[in-house]
């Protein structure tokens, strides 16, 4: 399978500070792939300078162009959608309006509408809010929200930061199932960055586990999840 | 009584000039957080032009419209140019941007259309309406004129994709790129519309007070101490607390202090929101989840 998405080299940097020490990762088109690791081991930066979001060097690569240094909305309007830290919501608009916010960028107007039909399918809680302010939804339901906007843009590649945290286990499983369905149905390749390494080993393909910047061991996610060795030294279960 | 009521219209048409100076400052400030203390001037500055305009010949209407998109374009032009390379600035560099800006709209003003005042023609007739003795057409127009501007800009504030993406993105930049919105090309279209909403308030004050390089320094304290008193986060309140300022205005100058003193009650008013009331009468407090 051809990569849709190739990072080499990559660094990244909060002012003085080196946050990544040229790490390299791939996402194959069709495909999922998890980046692991603890707190501060620089997966939230990852996905920051896969969409142009920090200061970064090296090379990104989506479809073969190269992409890196590119400003954040037109990397978004090559089609990857970002499902960020903090979920992003625009909590004074409603429900709605953050999904029209969503598909922006696109001109394809009878689509749109038939793609809130779609979004609306997966999550059927954000239908019945539909008009709610988006601020006032609970944890679980703005994560869905994040979600369903991103799908909104119709995306190639979904960038997923930590879509577990904060949630309930059952409200975990649930997100799971529908991003495997939507990964499956729609062909939508994903880069999803996660600590709850049990669930990520489960959906993606492919798995990096970072460490203060640096892959330490990268491979297909069948291959960590059975090494007993990596399991118990890095991801402590 | 009679005298009351008349108070109440004029201020009422006062009002709505200040609601649209207060909408310009709620326009720049929900995308900045900061006020553009050059507004009034740049108002100033759009009425000359409207009035250069009607000079060399130009009727009423197509001059007003004209001069609206020239202050649209020209807002545009002042953030991209000028504003831009202060949005990473400290506060008080951007606070001195606006002075100079101020300034020199003043300055310049004088210098091209010297500071001789004008009388500024209105488009309204001169009898008041339907023979009443209560408001005069110029007063009535301009407050017809100020709740047109409003109801335009709701709706597109509210339907169109564009005003969607302008609230987005004055709410929450860092989101607003992540689903491909231009910021910086939002805020620059706030500060066209700002420009373009100061114009109009400039061009239906002007008959009133006369034009003259320093009509709008009153009026933008006015209009601030308006979107202070509504809520300088919100549109609507801001509006609402401009015609609040106009009617309080004459009222208490004609019953209370009489006229000379009467910019002190747009002074007090700032001063009392900010100590009783900081987020004004429809402002929120702004609440976020831990």
């Amino acid at each position: 399978m051809a990569a849709l998405l190739e990072v080499n080299a990559l660094t990244a940097a909060y002012g003085p500070t080196n946050v990544l020490h040229g790490i390299a990762f791939a996402v194959e088109e069709g495909g999922i792939t998890a980046i692991l690791g603890a707190n501060g081991a620089g997966k939230t930066t990852t996905l920051r300078a896969v969409c142009g979001m920090v200061r970064m060097g090296g090379e990104i690569k989506l479809a073969g162009e190269r992409i890196e240094g590119r400003a954040t909305e037109d990397i978004v309007r090559r089609g990857v959608a970002h499902v960020p830290d903090g979920r992003g919501t625009f909590v004074h608009l409603t429900v709605e309006e953050n999904l029209r916010l969503g598909a922006y960028t696109r001109r394809d107007r009878r689509q749109v509408a038939a793609d809130f039909e779609r979004v609306y399918g997966y999550f059927p809680r954000l239908k019945e809010r539909y008009r709610q302010q988006a601020g006032t939804l609970s944890g679980g339901e703005q994560q869905m929200l994040a979600i369903a906007r991103a799908l909104m843009l119709r995306p190639r590649l979904l960038l997923l930061d930590e879509p577990s945290f904060g949630l309930a286990p059952l409200i975990v499983r649930d997100i799971f199932q529908i991003m495997a369905t939507v990964n499956r149905q729609e062909k939508v390749s994903m880069l999803l960055v996660e600590q709850n390494a049990n669930m990520a080993l489960s959906l993606a393909d492919h798995a990096y586990l970072l460490e203060t910047g640096r892959v330490v061991i990268g491979g297909s996610a069948a291959t960590i999840r059975d090494d007993d060795t990596i399991r118990r030294s890095y991801l402590g279960y | 009584m009679e005298q009351l009521a008349h108070q109440v219209f004029s201020g009422l048409a006062t009002g709505g000039i200040y609601a649209s100076v207060a909408l310009a400052l709620v326009m720049i400030y929900q995308a900045t957080h900061l006020v553009n203390f050059a507004q009034g001037e740049m108002a100033m500055f759009a009425t000359y032009v409207a009035w250069a305009l009607m000079d060399a010949g130009l009727p009423y209407w197509p001059a007003f419209f004209l001069t609206l998109a020239i202050a649209f374009i020209g807002g545009i032009v002042i953030e991209r140019l000028i504003i831009r390379p202060f949005d990473d600035a400290d506060v008080l560099a951007a606070v001195i941007v606006f002075v100079g800006l101020l300034v020199i709209f003043n300055s310049v003003a004088g210098w091209i259309f010297s500071y001789v005042i004008k009388t500024f023609p209105s488009p309204f007739p001169a009898e008041p309406p339907f023979g009443n003795r209560l408001i005069g057409s110029h007063d009535l127009g301009a407050i017809a004129v100020t709740l047109v501007v409003l109801v335009l800009l709701f709706i597109f504030f509210r339907f169109t994709p564009l005003g969607l993406a302008m609230r987005a993105a004055a709410q929450n930049p860092a989101s607003s790129r992540l689903v491909g919105i231009r910021v910086g090309w939002m805020r620059a279209l706030g500060w066209g519309l700002a420009a373009a909403i100061g114009a109009v308030a400039g061009i239906m004050v002007a008959p009133i007070v006369f034009l003259d390089p320093n009509m709008m320094a009153g009026i933008l304290l006015y209009g601030f101490a308006g979107a202070l008193l509504g809520g300088i986060d919100n549109p609507g309140g801001a509006v609402v607390g401009g015609f609040l300022v106009g009617v309080m205005e004459n009222i208490v100058g004609a019953y209370v202090i009489g006229t000379e003193l009467k910019l002190t009650v747009a002074l007090v008013l700032i001063v009392g929101v900010l100590v009783v009331r900081p987020t004004g009468l429809f402002g929120h407090k702004l609440v976020t989840r831990v």
